[in-house]
């Protein structure tokens, strides 16, 4: 076979894969790169390497980036070989650049006039090792350099070139859409290619268009729908038959773009029908590759336009998937219900014995992908024990990533779905105990906003109750170790404004609390911020209340350590502390007004409560302030030269070198206005960095969005607890790439109240183990038509601004010539004589005579696995084998060494020796293919000895 | 787009051929391979052939001490990718006979041209054995 000529490598490069092959260990191989490494930079700069001699050095090259190390000292000769004209040579070169070097790489320059020559090369294998480095090497900026030519290739004769050439102008597509925006035409001409692989080929570069604009290519759909029709129907040659399946995945190609033609598109989604429908009734569902398809089918089915009979079909099928015992068939299931359940929501319930089965499996895939679905077909009456579940699952797991998303799952549903505030809280409480550092800071202003804000405005002890409730959960969670920061400020938070409000807690308690808090957790300024301020809040209420505060030791100290801390915000607290400490019950009540939270702080730009002081300094002769945009042109005039040389001066130049820094203008006005009670040391309430009674001050937050957020927060209002808060549609959490199907979509006020209706709504189902009662909980209320989730993320490129595009204006971009379904004959080619012959074009003519020499190439060799090699055989038979094979000579003289020495080798014997016998029974065509592979092997010196006895098992064995 | 990743890797995670679709550097190349192999390693032969991992999901599959890691988009559809992964195999046992872990070690660059054919840009392109085989031969028997 092919392979067999191959063996002729340098012993060197067979000691080389040997060592690596048999390396124990990462750190042995390792060790054998690196020393490989040595050799090869010693080697590859030796003068006059013969040629075949470099390509060895470069593939040792390649093994050595495989396994993980720098290569770069070498990257220059691969880049050498790409200008050789042997074709094994070149092609290998190529292969080594690509594999070495991202487009943007300095080197790549050498390599473009190599491609620009070599993409109008006589032999057409040249062009396609060319084109194959085209697709990978070609930047933006060089694609002007082979665009005209890849262009010219689309009408070569040989269909693995235009193949190629599609390929290479679909790369630049995506690489850069605008610079061949007048060539996607080409694209629409190959899909009538004659020949089948380019068609296949053109559907990739088609797939990318028609997912970028549906509307251009409506005029597409029956062509696309003829095409799946004559493939499925058997019209292409054999040679592109997968298990007796025809060219399976140009099917699945098609169906994938059927499903972006049809969304939201009655008419294209008719044309449709008929296919599929065949395609569900005629596709066998015993292979794994049939399936695929059937699965493919329920993609493109719920996708399109809705009909019924096949939503039926498909239906059936995913519960065949449900109800298979294999694994992947089952999670190919989940996903198809998920998305079926988008279309009509009560096909689940349906199945709902076999998602729990999903959802307790312990394969962490199939657990996953059951819990999508449940977030999927989340509603009121099922939230909690949906949460429950997503929260169970996310604490069980380590993964960053994905703990990140169920944990923002979480929340979203919480947010929409919560049948009460005590069940949110507790939820997010959850949430932020386990995966505290991942989700997005704004759940913490969410949840202290709805604490604050409580239910509304008329009832005031359910609010209380709420609040007591938060305070009592938080008191228990305070002491565990490793509370994420966020939470741990919405905590000092809580514990601050509403800890002592029903006298349950003595407030020097809970201040003993909050000092553990800042002390615990000395690193965190912003914890010991909220924690200092907590106190504070705490001591103003009591004094407000007329009762005298004792500070506990600990707390004196905690004040003493921040007066002297490097944080100048929480020196300003504790200075603030002292200070409020010393004021007398109306002041303090003024400062710090009890559950104050929720008003509203009307800052007064005007700064008007200035105005008389301001008046008075005037009197006395001060000068008046002049807005600094009118303050340029006059400075020169008045006398503040000195000063503000600059400002004066800035259009001519400078003669002083160095000039002192200057007081800018606007510090200069603020010295000249004192505070208005002087004796009050800290600041009016505003001026606080962290924490205002307004709790979604948004300072702490660091991410961009928070000026947003700051800007959001005024216009909402209560009424929108629950649903979407209004800002989220505008960022959304930061793993929300697939979290967010309902924002983009837009989200309807009355869902929004409807979800709210559920408030106050209380849930009966219990978590249990028993499968029934989670069922009935998951599925059983009766599916209310609150389903929300008519699109899912998969579906979000159909989005129904695109659908609703008129179909007239497709004609302009559409050739006539286009449009037309493939002519009839395309797929009615002769079999073999295009790909199975050799090729006979004049370039190949000089190796028909080779072929002679070589043996008939072999049929395709039976796929059954082997029933397991019988062990009956022994090493005699072996011996006996090999004593066939060419090259007796050096072959005893190994079979010597065979018997005699290494006793781990004899040991493996019989196992070699047995399996290759039953495949010798086995495949008819090439019955000592393995025999002499291993027989060649060990002659050169390749003997696995025991380490890795796996080298030479047969993979489809 | 499709196809991220192929990866064929060895019982003790040694890595034995890497094709990947989007440029990754050495460090993120061997973080990835390290990060996967060990989640594919540990997982039984009845539990589904897919892992997620991160924004994208991998297919995989075991012949003999061989593993085949493919990793797609999460829009890919994972059945056909394990199939994928047979016709690979497939050809690849067509061109060598009985195909082993060697064969694919010694003759790297092999392996390497069949894929080169069978994908491009991340898409399945070529499925047929003889089309794929075809140039290799050529190359063979011009050598």
């Amino acid at each position: 076979m092919g392979s067999q000529g191959g063996w002729g490598q340098s012993k060197e490069f067979l000691d080389l894969i040997k060592s690596i092959g048999e390396a124990r260990s990462k750190a042995e191989e390792d060790r054998i790169v690196l020393q490989e490494i040595e050799t090869l930079k010693k080697r590859i700069t030796e003068p006059d390497v013969p040629k075949r001699k470099m390509k060895e050095y470069i593939i040792r090259l390649v093994y050595v980036e495989m396994l993980g190390h720098d290569a770069s000292f070498g990257y220059i000769h691969a880049v050498k070989m790409t200008h050789d004209d042997a074709l094994l040579l070149k092609r290998t070169g190529y292969l080594a650049v690509t594999l070495f070097l991202n487009e943007d790489h300095d080197l790549i320059i050498l390599i473009v006039n190599t491609i620009q020559k070599d993409l109008k090369s006589d032999n057409y294998l040249v062009v396609c090792a060319a084109l194959n480095a085209v697709c990978k090497l070609i930047n933006e900026e060089t694609i002007p350099a082979v665009l005209p030519q890849v262009v010219e290739l689309l009408g070569h004769q040989k269909e693995s070139v235009r193949k190629k050439a599609i390929m290479a102008l679909h790369r630049f597509y995506q690489k850069a859409p605008s610079l061949i925006t007048h060539l996607v035409s080409n694209f629409r001409k190959r899909l009538c290619d004659d020949d089948p692989g380019v068609m296949g080929a053109s559907l990739c570069p088609l797939f990318d268009l028609v997912t970028e604009d549906v509307s251009s290519y409506k005029d597409l759909v029956i062509s696309f729908v003829s095409i799946l029709k004559q493939v499925s129907e058997r019209r292409l040659p054999k040679t592109y038959d997968y298990h007796h399946m025809p060219a399976p995945f140009i099917q699945i190609r098609l169906l994938k773009i059927l499903a972006l033609l049809g969304a939201g598109n009655k008419q294209a989604s008719d044309n449709m029908h008929t296919v599929l429908g065949d395609m569900f009734r005629k596709c066998e569902s015993t292979s794994n590759i049939g399936n695929a398809i059937l699965y493919e089918c329920i993609c493109t089915v719920s996708s399109i336009y809705p009909n019924a009979k096949l939503l039926e079909a498909a239906a059936d099928v995913t519960s065949r998937f449900l109800k298979s015992e294999i694994h992947n068939l089952k999670y190919m299931g989940i996903d198809a219900l998920s998305r079926l359940i988008k279309i009509n929501p009560d096909i689940a319930e349906e199945h709902q014995l076999a998602v729990i089965d999903c959802l307790e499996d312990p394969d962490d895939t199939l657990k996953r992908k059951t819990l999508d679905l449940l977030y999927k077909m989340t509603k009121s009456s099922n939230v909690e024990v949906i949460v429950d579940r997503m929260i169970d699952y996310m604490i069980s797991i380590n993964d960053t990533h994905y703990k990140t998303e169920i944990a923002s799952r979480c929340v979203e549903l919480a947010e929409q779905f919560a049948p009460s505030n005590q069940w949110f809280i507790q939820t997010i409480n959850k949430v932020f105990e386990h995966a505290g550092d991942l989700v997005n800071v704004k759940v913490a202003h969410n949840l202290i906003r709805l604490i604050a804000e409580g239910f509304g405005e008329d009832d005031e002890g359910a609010d209380n109750q709420l609040r007591s409730s938060a305070v009592d959960s938080y008191l228990r969670i305070i002491g565990e170790p490793k509370l994420p920061s966020v939470f741990l400020q919405v905590i000092c938070w809580v514990l601050g404004e509403y800890a002592t409000a029903d006298g349950k807690y003595s407030a020097s308690y809970i201040m003993g609390k909050l000092c553990d808090v800042a002390e615990a957790h000395s690193n965190d300024d912003t914890v010991k911020g909220y924690a200092v301020t907590a106190i504070m809040k705490i001591c103003a209420f009591e004094i407000a209340a007329g009762r005298k505060v004792e500070l506990l030791p600990e707390c004196q100290a905690l004040i003493d350590e921040l007066s002297a801390s490097h944080s100048t915000d929480l020196q300003q607290r504790a200075y603030e502390l002292q200070a409020l400490l010393g004021l007398d019950c109306h002041a303090v009540e003024c400062i710090m007004p009890s559950d104050a939270s929720c008003e509203d702080i009307e800052v007064d730009k005007n700064v008007s409560f200035l105005n008389s002081f301001v008046q008075q300094a005037l009197e006395k002769g001060a000068t008046p302030y002049i807005p600094e945009s009118e303050r340029t042109g006059s400075i020169s005039v008045t006398t503040f030269r000195n000063q503000d040389q600059t400002e004066a001066s800035s259009h001519s130049l400078r003669f002083e070198a160095y000039e002192l820094p200057k007081p800018s203008l606007p510090t200069r006005a603020a010295p000249s206005l004192p505070l208005p009670s002087s004796d009050l040391v800290p600041v009016p309430e505003s001026y606080q960095p962290y924490e205002t009674p307004q709790p979604m001050q948004p300072q702490p937050i660091t991410d961009s969005s928070s000026t947003e957020l700051g800007l959001k927060l005024k216009l909402e209002g209560v009424q929108k607890k629950w649903g979407r808060p209004s800002y989220s549609s505008q960022s959304t959490p930061s793993t929300s790439q697939t979290m967010n199907p309902k924002t983009a979509n837009g989200i309807t006020h009355s869902e929004i109240k409807e979800a709210i209706s559920y408030d106050s709504r209380k849930q009966q189902h219990e978590v249990s183990a028993e499968k029934q009662r989670l069922a009935a909980s998951l599925f059983g209320a009766s599916s209310s038509k609150s389903e929300k989730k008519t699109q899912g993320s998969k579906a979000m490129k159909s989005s129904p601004a695109r659908v609703e595009k008129p179909q007239a204006p497709t004609s302009e971009k559409a050739p006539t010539p286009v449009q037309q379904p493939p002519p009839p004959d395309l797929l009615d080619l002769g079999d073999s004589t295009q790909s199975n012959a050799p090729p006979s074009s004049a370039v190949v003519d000089p190796f028909m005579q080779l072929e002679g020499l070589l043996g008939v190439p072999p049929q395709e060799v039976s796929l059954e696995s082997n029933p397991g090699a019988s062990a009956s055989s022994q090493s005699v038979n072996l011996m006996a084998l090999y004593e066939d094979t060419p090259g007796v000579g050096q072959l005893s003289s190994f079979a010597g060494s065979f018997v005699a020495g290494n006793p781990s080798v004899q040991s493996r014997s019989p196992r070699v020796g047995s399996s290759s016998v039953g495949s010798t029974a086995k495949k008819g065509p090439s019955p000592q293919d393995s025999l002499e592979k291993d027989a060649v092997a060990r002659q050169v010196g390749v003997t696995p000895s025991g380490l890795n006895p796996n080298l030479f098992r047969d993979l489809l064995g | 787009m499709g196809i991220r990743f192929i990866l064929l890797v060895n019982k003790q995670g040694q890595t034995r051929l890497a094709q990947y679709y989007e440029y990754l550097t050495l460090e993120e190349r061997r973080a990835l391979e390290g990060e996967i192999v060990r989640k594919c390693l540990a997982r039984t032969e009845q539990q589904c052939s897919f892992v997620e991992h991160r924004t994208y999901k991998v297919v995989y599959r075991r012949y003999a001490s061989l593993f085949f890691l493919v990793g797609v988009d999460n829009d890919e559809n994972e059945l056909a990718i394990l199939e994928f992964i047979h016709l690979l195999v497939e050809t690849m046992d067509r061109h060598f006979g009985n195909v082993c872990e060697l064969d694919i070690m010694f003759h790297l660059e092999k392996a390497h041209f069949m894929l080169e054919e069978m994908v491009m840009n991340g898409y399945i392109v070529e499925t047929n054995k003889s089309n794929i085989l075809a140039p290799i031969h050529l190359m063979d028997k011009a050598s």
